[in-house]
């Protein structure tokens, strides 16, 4: 049965979860696009607040630890005057023994109608997209090594601004590629938009070889991976998911992969740099880099609240 | 169909004349997304006024979102000059049940806090749903509500009425 519906769209190919880009047609992602440049302009505003969510309850369920991917989508639903409803469940039912789907049934109740979900588990919020009301949407904000699909939009988002097109580019992702959602998302994204050139750039034991099929390009030399490219996009090195000795030491990794300013110079003249944070500081990438010229970290996460605004008024508008 | 016929470019010319009278020394002319904004863009050249013309967008504050969802986004607001104590006029090319100058009336205001605002259509079609009114209507008709009356540009730039079915 694998030609039935993408769970994410409904019959009439609208958007009514977010859970991953992979599957998504190219309009959907570029009408996400564009909407956030129309939220983006809302910043510009004496009130920098629409009411297109007023009246609705987003609960944000971090079954995860992150603060910043919670506080954005905090602002973003905050800006759109919703209720926003910040549940730490690492800390509360779970440790008592609540099941995923009892935790939900139960904000449900408490007449939810949009969960944000950050959980360790691949396709938890896929399970929870399947079990709640009709009414209720779903937005995938990290599961397991799975999906991070706003990190990949906002990341597309950054791209296009820069780069005005995506036909043309070569963009070399950079680092923990194994345990990355947000290069999986990134892949399908760019993959979906029309990328010639995407390569993904690092250590054996981080880069898996199975990405061919992807229609990536592995390398695992730096130099050769960041030559000529428009876009570079430094992963952070994942310490606590990290099991077994897949490198030698934080020191040698930089010392092979690390983002300075003389490997950079392999790439275009107008490179930009992305990084989706934390940034360990000389581990993947120097400081020079960080703080450069090239960088468009900071802009990342300013327009990282504008496509979440975009994801959930979309969802919002949509029924089941 | 309807064997009315509009002649847009002649509603223009009295819109023009309209929208003349009402404008002060300190007027700036805000066009409402899509058709009020050509319109508004026109008169801003056709009338000197030298200052620099505004769109609105009824987008992010429209009624209907939960049943139509969020529809164009191209429809962006750009008011580039300071709301604060500004004089608007309004200009749209038809008013019906009044919801989109209500919620573009909201959205003027996340930008600031106006003098006076005021509006001035090509035609007003009845049916109004709210207390609004134009200061200057240059047609008054009325029409089924299943109609829909939208004002179209062609390439050279000259207006058109298009009357559509919406059943």
């Amino acid at each position: 049965m694998l030609a039935r519906r993408n769970p994410q769209l409904n019959a009439h190919g609208e958007l009514i979860h977010l859970l991953s880009i992979e599957g998504l047609p190219r309009a959907i992602l570029t009408q996400i696009l564009d909407t956030a440049g129309t939220f983006l302009s809302v910043n510009d505003r004496d009130v920098k607040k629409v009411p297109l969510l007023r009246g609705k309850s987003v609960f944000n369920l971090f079954f995860e630890n992150s603060t910043r991917t919670r506080t954005t989508f905090e602002i973003a639903a905050k800006r759109l005057s919703a209720d926003v409803i910040n549940l730490d469940i690492a800390k509360s039912s779970a440790s008592k023994g609540e099941s995923l789907l009892d935790t939900i049934a139960n904000l449900s109740a408490m007449h939810a109608d949009m969960f944000v979900v950050r959980h360790s588990e691949s396709g938890a919020p896929y399970l929870i997209a399947k079990h709640c009301a009709p009414h209720v949407h779903v937005v995938n904000a990290g599961d397991g090594r799975h999906a991070h699909p706003t990190q990949g939009l906002l990341d597309m988002y950054t791209i296009r601004h820069y780069k005005k097109s995506f036909n043309e580019l070569t963009v070399a992702i950079v680092g923990d590629i194994v345990h990355s959602r947000v290069a999986r998302s990134d892949i399908h994204a760019l993959t979906t938009l029309g990328v010639p050139e995407i390569r993904a750039v690092g250590p054996k034991t981080l880069v898996p070889g199975d990405l061919r099929d992807m229609d990536v390009r592995v390398c695992h030399d730096m130099k050769e991976g960041v030559k000529g490219a428009d876009v570079v996009i430094m992963l952070r090195l994942q310490n606590e998911r990290m099991s077994g000795a897949m490198l030698p030491s934080a020191g040698e990794y930089f010392k092979s992969y690390g983002l300075t300013e003389e490997v950079l110079a392999r790439a275009k003249p107008d490179a930009i740099v992305m990084h989706p944070g934390p940034i360990n500081r000389g581990v993947e990438i120097d400081s020079r880099v960080a703080d450069g010229a090239h960088s468009v970290i900071l802009p990342q996460v300013t327009f990282g609240i504008a496509v979440r605004m975009a994801v959930m008024s979309i969802l919002a508008g949509n029924d089941a | 169909m309807t064997n009315l016929l509009l002649d847009a470019e002649a509603l223009y010319g009295e819109l023009k004349l309209g929208v003349a009278r009402l404008m002060t020394p300190d007027t700036v002319l805000v066009g409402i997304w899509s058709g009020g904004a050509w319109l508004a863009q026109r008169l801003n050249a056709d009338l000197s006024t030298g200052r620099p013309v505004g769109t609105i967008s009824s987008t992010l504050h429209r009624d209907d979102f939960g049943e139509r969802g969020l529809g164009a986004v191209e429809a962006a607001t750009s008011l580039p000059f300071e709301i604060d104590g500004a004089r608007i006029l309004l200009i749209d090319d038809v008013i019906a049940s009044g919801r989109t100058i209500r919620a573009v009336v909201n959205e003027l205001f996340d930008y600031g806090r106006p003098a006076s605002v005021e509006l001035a259509v090509m035609v007003d079609r009845g049916g109004r749903e709210l207390p609004v009114a134009a200061a200057f209507a240059a047609a008054k008709l009325t029409l089924p509500a299943t109609q829909r009356l939208s004002l179209a540009r062609e390439p050279d730039g000259r207006f058109t009425f298009a009357v559509k079915e919406t059943t």
